[in-house]
């Protein structure tokens, strides 16, 4: 597996605020990543900087082996389609599509018929009458026509429906699978996309949380309940992440290597255990402060029951 | 999906329950891994790791440039394996339940019996 892009030690300040701290990672070559984190992180500013919209204070960025920054050679091979593209106020949504066609070399235009049909784009009308969700909507179809080798949706689903979303999956999926390319999937509606993603960036105030593979996640966390004597005796095995109890029973998430022998293991200390979605780990890994609440324990159990 | 566990092992067990049911025959081919990621809404390369693990222990062969297959003597082997995992899966935490109850061994037997004859 190869890397399309690579950042290494990225780091972005605007005036007094560090908007990327230090970030480093690669995206491989035809995975589709989830760039997941809250509002504010840096997802928008990495991908910025990675198709060279903006300036990164220092650190090295690659892309296809080379700088972005006015580089025609990459920069075709690009498609970066923002929760808010704006486009000059005369445009119809054909006059859109045909400057797409020609700024993408790899440009379907069959495809983008069939996903205006499939998405209800009225091609006559002109960019500023659609509606929200018809503005996100044509920016899905110029990204999946595109069929950029590298290819970014940041939040693209502003405004869509969840009819409307379900068929942007599904067709980003097959798509995907008929002409395999690097995607970059920036996004708040975790659980909708968790079955999609083969790789997890998340970034929690400029730093890179995690950049692991989804599958290796699932299952790493889990939240017991029971007696607290064994909530105790299980957590040992991990890193808690968030405690809550009340009297004599407490409820924990941990992280850990929890495989079928964890599960035997929490059903012989009387335990109930639920594996957490990958919604809930990150929640649960980008709530508090500090990002690892590791070994705080008991200050985190402290602060819940004080709520 | 179920959330928490790994997809390709829930693909695998999917699988491996259409063996066992006979709804997979065997010699019978495979759906495809895009098949599997469609019909799933997952990740192809998750469907093909699932895929790939039935491969790596014998339970599907692969038909050079046709797709994979059930192994011949799939479902009796899939059925040993998962025999030897019932006791673990269910047994356990059957008696575990019974004994918080206060329910002798003697008295689950019993319950058993009453539950079958009354199927």
């Amino acid at each position: 597996m190869s890397a399309v892009a690579t950042v290494t030690n990225l780091t972005k300040r605007y005036r007094g605020v560090t908007a990327l701290d230090g970030v480093s990672f690669a995206l491989t070559e035809n995975r589709i990543h989830g760039l997941l984190g809250r509002n504010g992180a840096g997802k928008t500013t990495l991908m910025q900087i990675l198709t060279a919209q903006n300036f990164a204070t220092s650190g090295e960025v690659s892309v296809f082996g080379e700088h972005p920054y006015e580089n025609e050679q990459v920069l075709s091979r690009i498609s970066f389609i923002k929760e808010s593209q704006t486009y000059p106020s005369s445009l119809r949504v054909t006059h859109v599509l045909r400057a797409a066609r020609l700024v993408y070399p790899n440009w379907d235009e069959e495809y983008a018929q069939r996903l205006v049909d499939v998405f209800q784009l009225p091609g006559g009308r002109n960019v500023r009458k659609l509606s929200r969700g018809m503005l996100s909507a044509l920016g899905i179809v110029v990204g999946l026509a595109s069929r950029a080798p590298l290819t970014f949706f940041d939040e693209p689903y502003l405004g869509l429906d969840a009819v409307a979303r379900q068929l942007f999956y599904d067709h980003l999926l097959a798509d995907y699978t008929e002409h395999p390319r690097t995607i970059v999937l920036s996004t708040h509606l975790i659980d909708e996309v968790s079955d999609l993603i083969e790789h997890v960036l998340l970034i929690d105030q400029g730093r890179l949380l995690l950049d692991i593979e989804a599958e290796a996640l699932r299952g790493q966390v889990v939240t017991v309940s029971g007696p607290v004597a064994a909530v105790d005796e299980f957590t040992r095995t991990g890193t808690e992440l968030h405690r809550a109890s009340l009297g004599g029973t407490a409820r924990a998430t941990v992280r850990g290597d929890f495989g079928p022998a964890a599960h035997d293991r929490a059903r012989s200390l009387g335990l109930g255990l639920e594996p957490s979605s990958l919604q809930d780990i990150v929640v649960r890994l980008t709530t508090s402060n500090n990002g690892h609440a590791a070994g705080a324990g008991s200050a985190t159990a402290n602060k819940e029951a004080a709520r | 999906m179920e959330d928490g566990r790994p997809i390709f092992l829930q693909i695998a067990e999917l699988l491996e329950n259409s063996i066992l049911d006979g709804t997979l025959a065997e010699e019978s081919q495979v759906p495809s891994t895009n098949e599997l990621a469609a019909f799933h809404r997952i990740n192809p390369a998750t469907a093909a790791k699932g895929v790939n693990k039935l491969v790596d222990d014998g339970t599907l062969y692969k038909k050079r440039g046709i797709g994979m297959f059930v192994s011949p003597g799939a479902r009796a082997k899939l059925r040993s394996r998962r025999r030897d995992e019932f006791a673990r899966q269910y047994v356990r935490p059957l008696l575990t339940e019974a004994r918080k109850l206060g329910i002798e061994p003697a008295e689950l037997k019993k319950m058993i019996d009453t539950w079958e004859e009354g199927r």
